[in-house]
Formats: structure tokens, sequence, C-alpha cells
């Protein structure tokens, strides 16, 4: 290894942290010390967690938006499908870490480059989802709709997409928890999100920011994920009386 | 470009040595994967029981972010290899799972009967029937995997792990010149495994079933995602 990174050699070496006057639990490096969590909550934790929820919301709406355009349009002119699907496989290869990096020189560092990047991720999930739950609409229930004199753009919106509700909530959920983690390696580039007391106590080897840091990452992800499923009910009622009978 | 095509001819034994500790670092993380998920999964779905376990467990791992777990077992653990491989056996674990149990479970029950009927044993069912008409889509849930785990190897390098990150997380050493080489070695690399996936699962699909359209993309529909057996869950249900 050679010390190749230059982040990580600070977490082997001997440091003891400056953590300023703390309790028997922050001067011995605990793993978690809940006192300093608490203490320093509202001023190293709060605000990150408030980025990494607004740069997850922001790329996920702008991200359905682009998904849901191309998988409109896929599901017309299947001719569209291949291109698209396979524009977001690339980015989908791309290692985020690297991928916030190119971003830096084109964008700047700042969230224009985050979002770029974030959005690039959620279109594969989000369209393949999007572009599944119209296919997946029986032509029974399609043919049923002209019989009842729907145009196209009515058989669209008032039957297709419905009955695609589940399909594409369940996208939005996979991109969402996976921009979450996404979003954490944003502070590579500069210190937003909880990202950012991450990659600060990887130099400073503070085991107390890690596990805070990580553990409200873990919550953000679980709890989104929870909230979808509810949303995914609440909007698809069907789906559960169907379930129930 | 120039610069490019320079650093790769300047660092050509570099890169390859770095590709081969990524490819190492991946594999294990796989092999970890695969021998936690696939059996689960396939004996789940081969009781037609426990949908809930199977989902649940998929989206737990799923909402895991790989750089907290990372930093948590470093916190733990201390440098070594064991944090990333945490994380990218976590990423693997909800494809292959949820594709292992929907696929198994979704096999034509008219198939298993008549398997049955023949006097084959439950084992001779799942191994002779089942497997063989499941594999396509678990096949498909391996090969995301994989895709994830290659594209997320690069942060092995934070917990001193080696691999093309050394490469991308070291701008000030290798410029911006060596970090977007390295990325393109880490997409080829994805694409390549991918493809090779494709190759194998095309050798253990038997004839006579053709692969559906939707497989043949690098995140294939209904893999990876709750559509599938969210539906299986209510098939269970009702």
């Amino acid at each position: 290894m050679s010390g190749a990174l230059a982040l990580a050699p600070a977490q082997a070496g001997p440091v003891i942290p400056d953590f300023g006057r703390g309790d028997e639990c922050i001067r011995t490096n605990g793993n978690f010390c809940f006192n300093w969590f608490v203490d320093n909550f509202d001023e190293r934790f709060l605000p990150r967690l408030g980025e990494h929820v607004k740069m997850t919301a922001i790329a996920i709406a702008i991200g359905f938006v682009i998904a849901f355009a191309a998988a409109l349009l896929a599901h017309r002119h299947p001719r569209f499908e291949l291109p698209f699907a396979n524009l977001s496989s690339l980015f989908y290869t791309i290692p985020s870490i690297a991928f916030f990096q190119i971003m830096v020189p084109i964008t700047g560092i700042g969230w224009t480059s985050i979002i770029i990047a974030l959005v690039s991720y959620t279109l594969l999930i989000l369209f393949r989802n999007i572009l599944t739950g119209l296919r997946e609409v029986p032509d029974e229930v399609k043919e049923a709709a002209e019989g009842m004199g729907l145009t196209r753009r009515q058989t669209l919106v008032r039957v297709e997409l419905p009955l695609a509700v589940p399909a594409i909530m369940a996208g939005v959920r996979v991109a969402t928890v996976t921009t979450i983690s996404l979003a954490t390696i944003a502070a590579f580039i500069t210190p937003l999100g909880l990202g950012a007391p991450i990659f600060n106590a990887i130099q400073s080897g503070a085991n107390t920011e890690f596990v805070a840091a990580s553990l409200l990452a873990i919550a953000l992800a679980l709890l989104a994920d929870a909230v979808i499923v509810l949303a995914q009910r609440a909007v698809s009622p069907w789906a559960r009386a169907r379930r129930r009978a | 470009m120039s610069d490019l095509i320079q650093f790769f001819g300047d660092n050509a034994g570099l890169l390859f040595d770095k590709t081969l500790a990524h490819l190492g670092i991946s594999g294990l993380a796989m092999a970890v994967a695969l021998v936690l998920a696939l059996p689960l999964g396939v004996v789940l779905g081969h009781l037609h029981r426990g949908s809930f376990l199977a989902i649940n467990i998929s989206n737990v791992f799923r909402a895991l972010p790989s750089l907290a777990l990372i930093s948590i077992s470093l916190a733990l653990l201390g440098l070594s290899l064991i944090n990333v491989e945490v994380a990218l056996v976590a990423l693997a674990i909800p494809p292959i799972l949820t594709n292992a149990y929907t696929a198994v479970d979704g096999v034509d029950p008219d198939a298993v009967e008549a398997a049955r009927g023949m006097g084959m044993t439950e084992r001779q069912v799942l191994g002779g029937v089942e497997l063989p008409l499941a594999w396509p889509l678990i096949f498909a849930g391996i090969r995301t995997a994989s895709v994830y785990v290659v594209a997320t190897a690069p942060l092995a390098a934070i917990a001193g792990g080696g691999g093309l990150g050394d490469i991308i997380l070291n701008q000030p050493t290798y410029r911006l010149v060596g970090v977007i080489a390295a990325t393109i070695v880490v997409v080829v690399l994805a694409f390549a495994v991918d493809a090779l996936l494709g190759f194998a699962q095309r050798a253990v699909t038997p004839r006579g079933l053709h692969m559906p359209r939707e497989l043949q993309t690098i995140v294939p529909a209904g893999t990876d995602t709750a559509v599938t057996v969210e539906t299986a869950a209510t098939a269970e249900r009702t």
C-alpha cells in the first residue's frame, strides 16, 4: 500500500486527537461517547443531516423527472429504450468517489457537482422501474380502456400510470436508499452531508464522530425506506385491498 | 486526451497490479455474499415460505450506506481488509437474495407437480427442475451484484485496502488524469464482468428456456427492486 492514501494514515498512527476537554470516554477515544454526541449534535451533526436530506431530495426529484420523461418516450417509441438504458448503465458503473472528483473541474466544488453525480445514479433504476411498470399493465386492461373510448393519453393517465404505481414506487425506494448511501461520499470533495464528519474522523481518528455520523446515515436510510413504503401504500390503496382479499 | 493515453502507457504495470488487487477484493466479497445469500434464497423459494424474511433482509442491507459500514468497522476493528469486505458483502446480498428467492419461488407449479408425480424426491425436484428453471433470474441477480461490487470496491482505499481505489482516492499523487484512467478501468471491468457472467448465464440456461429480453442490461428490471418480491408476498398472503 505504501500509504498510498493521503487520508488514511492518521487512523493508523498512535495519534491522540485533540478533542478538547472531554470526559474519560473522549480522552480514551471510546467507540461511542454518548455525552459528546449529545453536546455536539447541534453544531456538528444536525446541519450535515439537513444537507444530506436536501441533496438526496433534490437528486431524486430531478432524477425522477428525467427518468419519467425518458420512460414515457421509450414506452411510446421502444427504439429509445436501449440508448437510454445503456447510457444510464454506464453512469451506474462509474465509482461515485471518482464521479464527484471528475465533476469538479467541470462544474466546480459544490452543490452542482454533487447533484449531477447523484442524479446520474438514480436514472437507471427509476427508468427501468417506470418502464417495466408501464409495460406490465395487462393487454386486456388497455383494450378495455380503448373499448370505453379513452384516448391514448387518457389511457396512460387514468389506467396505465395508476397500475404502474407499485413498480414506480419500488424504484423510488431503491433509488432513494442508494442516493443516501452515495451522498455520504460527496463529502470527499467538499464537507457537505453526513460524509463530512466521516471523512473528518478518518483524518482525526475520532471514533465517536465516525460511529455517530455512520449511525445517522444508516438511520436516515432506514427511515427513508420506511417512509416510502408508507407513501407507497397511501398512493396505491387498491394494492392493499387486493392483498387483504 | 493525450495525457490520458500517456498515463496508461507510463503506468500500465501499476494499473495492472491495482486491477488484480481490485478483482481480488471484489471476488472475495462476491464469494462470501454468494455463500450467505444464495442457499438462503433458494431454500426459502423452494419452501415458498419466508418471503417476508427474504424481502426484509434485502431491504435492510440495501439501506446500509457503504461508507458508513466501512467507517464503523474502521472504528471497531481498525484498519483491515475486513472493513471494506463488510461493506461490499452488504451491497451484494440484496440482489442475490431477492433474485434467488423470487426465481425459485416463481417456478411454474405445474412443472414442480409433474416432477413430484414422477416420484422425484424433494432434493431432485430442487436440483433437477426448480434450479435449472430459475437459473436465468438467479444469474441476473449475481450479475447485478458483481457490477455493484466492482464499482464500489474503490472505497476499499479508505480502509487501506488496495485496488484501483488507491489511484482514484489519491488525486494529489496521480492527478485528475490518473483518477480518470483508473475510473475507465473500473467501468471496463464492470462491463467485462457483466459480459462474462452473461456468457455463463447462457451456458447454464437449459436449451428451450429462452432468455427474456429484459434480463440483458446491467441492472435488469426486477433485479434488486422490490417489485417482483412484493408481488410474491402478495401471492403468499392470499
